[in-house]
């Protein structure tokens, strides 16, 4: 993939997510913070093809961990908040 | 999708000249071929989920499922690669468990009101995340396909990872009140130093298109340092603002982890992140009139001449007991509750919930305004609500509640100030001057639930305290709302 195409789908992406993310209510902020907080953890992608060699290993590793935590958790938490909003909905 | 069937048209013409000793080979690059474009495929799919997942974010009803799409996403992502690239399974094995251990314990033990250095702590790890890859990619012996690109792609995400580390764990030691860091510190001259500090990391990343990948070591080291350095002088008010930002820029950080390792989903769902923070962060700093450069940077001034407490307040404070409130509330129609922060740090929620219950048993109609920064992080009061078992459709935004507080018998203020203060309105050399109000002073009658006449985070008196409608209602939050709770009770 070359640089501009890399480029065209991050600032699109940009877009979209501003168009989508104005329609979110204050409401819903929180939860909506915790949720794409969760979607960052996506660098577990990049993680899991890291590692070579020892200290590569090591440090893909250590990626694995955190971005495990920050997937893992941010998906649940997100779900906790949820639930007390739907259920009274 | 062309590129890849270009590659196989031209590979299968090679074939056709190539000696049979040779074919074995073509046949790995054919496989390695289509099985990226099948995992490109895939990583399309969790994109698209992304995208959906946080549009289900739009409304509480579609919230739920909104959020296991965006989690189905990831599962996707995740068994995409692990299927298409070759792996080393037992480092995986183990670091998914452990970082799943501890993020379901996490997840499931926090209370709500710690909710803010939860959502900060993890920034911070998907930040680290980040400079831990780009770090990793650049061990490899393989160079990457577009050295400039990847080497200042990873000076990149190392510059913004680091920083999105340490200024996370700084501020989520703030908002858990740890005591270091009680009190914002700072050095003069922190600025410039935060300047040259960033100057240099950004040329060390320009100088990362050289492939070596030794500079990454100090760009990361600078940026960690740089982290502790922006967010310490920043006080706990503000770190609504902060926490957004930080948001941003662990997306930032997993999107140019993306340019690093080529791959399109890292791109996507980083940049949305970095899009979903950055209006957040917007939206905190419009609700507390100040630019975002003036929140970083700047110190909150006392105004010249506002007046002091004593002239604004002398003789005219009225204080009530729960007794009295309770037989004002006797017989009337509307009640907005205004709740602010001291709500959430005296876990007075459920206490709330209990009054408004006892109104609505007598037909009187009980809503909530919310200020976009009551709580501290966006959002952060409808959730405490919402564990209070309050209905969401009874929380009200300040747009929408502003028109009405003139129909409103009473408003109930708890441990807010700064956000009900009409100065904000009436008076332009006010520090808060231009800040977006709560209308509460329009309301019939007002109780101020507080501690003490002592001013908000803007340092300056309330007239509203002093206003003819107004009543103050002195002592803590939930053992004010107690006793007014138990008045009621016997009331009726």
């Amino acid at each position: 993939m070359d640089l501009i195409t890399a480029l065209t789908i991050f600032v699109l992406a940009v877009f979209v997510g501003f168009e989508i993310i104005t329609k979110v209510p204050p409401t819903l902020h929180t939860p909506l913070m915790s949720g794409s907080n969760a979607i960052s953890g996506i660098t577990l992608v990049g993680a899991l093809i890291a590692g070579e060699g020892i200290f590569g290993g090591f440090l893909a590793f250590l990626a694995i961990v955190f971005a495990t935590l920050n997937v893992v958790g941010g998906f649940l938490v997100t779900h906790r908040m949820l639930e007390m909003f739907r259920e009274k909905g | 999708m062309n590129q890849v069937i270009d590659q196989l048209l031209h590979n299968l013409v090679l074939a056709q000249e190539l000696p049979v000793e040779q074919a074995g080979e073509l046949a790995e690059t054919l496989e390695v071929s289509t099985s990226s474009a099948g995992a490109n495929l895939g990583y399309l799919i969790a994109a698209v989920l992304f995208i959906m997942g946080i549009k289900g974010m739009t409304h509480p009803r579609t919230a739920v499922r909104g959020n296991m799409l965006g989690a189905l996403g990831m599962f996707i992502a995740v068994l995409v690669t692990l299927v298409s690239r070759d792996v080393s399974w037992s480092l995986i094995i183990v670091g998914i468990a452990v970082g799943t251990a501890g993020g379901t314990w996490l997840a499931r033990t926090v209370e709500m009101t710690q909710m803010p250095q939860l959502v900060a702590l993890f920034n911070g790890f998907g930040g680290i995340a980040s400079v831990l890859v780009a770090g990793a990619e650049l061990l490899k012996e393989t160079p990457a396909e577009n050295v400039v690109v990847a080497g200042i792609a990873s000076g990149l995400t190392g510059l913004i990872g680091s920083v999105t580390f340490t200024g996370s764990l700084i501020a989520a030691g703030k908002l858990h009140e740890l005591p270091q860091f009680k009190k914002p510190w700072s050095f003069d001259s922190q600025q410039i130093v935060c300047a040259t500090l960033l100057v240099l990391a950004l040329l060390l990343t320009w100088a990362m298109q050289d492939g070596t990948g030794i500079e990454y070591i100090f760009v990361v080291a600078i940026s960690l340092v740089l982290g502790v350095l922006l967010v310490t002088p920043i006080g706990g008010a503000d770190m609504p603002v902060v926490i957004a930002l930080l948001n941003s820029y662990s997306g930032l950080a997993a999107a140019a982890a993306g340019f690093v390792i080529d791959n399109n989903v890292l791109i996507i769902a980083g940049s949305l992140v970095g899009a979903s923070g950055l209006i957040l962060c917007n939206i905190m700093c419009k609700a507390m009139n100040r630019s975002l450069p003036n929140v970083l940077f700047g110190k909150m001034e006392p105004g010249g001449d506002s007046a002091s407490a004593d002239e604004v307040y002398e003789g005219k404070i009225k204080s009530t007991s729960a007794d009295e409130v309770a037989m004002l509330l006797d017989g009337v129609q509307r009640v907005v509750v205004v709740p602010g922060y001291g709500l959430a740090v005296a876990q007075a929620q459920h206490v709330v919930r209990e009054l408004a219950d006892l109104l609505e048993a007598e037909a009187v109609s009980v809503e909530y305004a919310i200020h976009p920064v009551a709580g501290r992080m966006p959002g952060h009061m409808n959730v405490l609500l919402a564990e209070a078992d309050v209905p969401y459709d009874q929380l009200k935004e300040m747009d929408e509640i502003n028109p009405t507080f003139a129909q409103c018998d009473v408003a109930i203020v708890i441990g807010a100030n700064d956000v009900v203060n009409p100065v904000a309105n009436t008076d332009p050399t006010s520090p808060i001057a231009g800040m977006p109000i709560l209308n509460v002073h329009e309301a019939r009658t007002v109780i101020m639930i507080k501690r003490s006449l002592s001013p908000g985070f803007a340092g300056i008196p309330n007239p509203l305290f002093a206003a003819d409608n107004c009543l103050m209602l002195f002592g803590d939050g939930k053992q004010a709302l107690v006793d007014l709770v138990a008045a009621l009770k016997e009331n009726q």
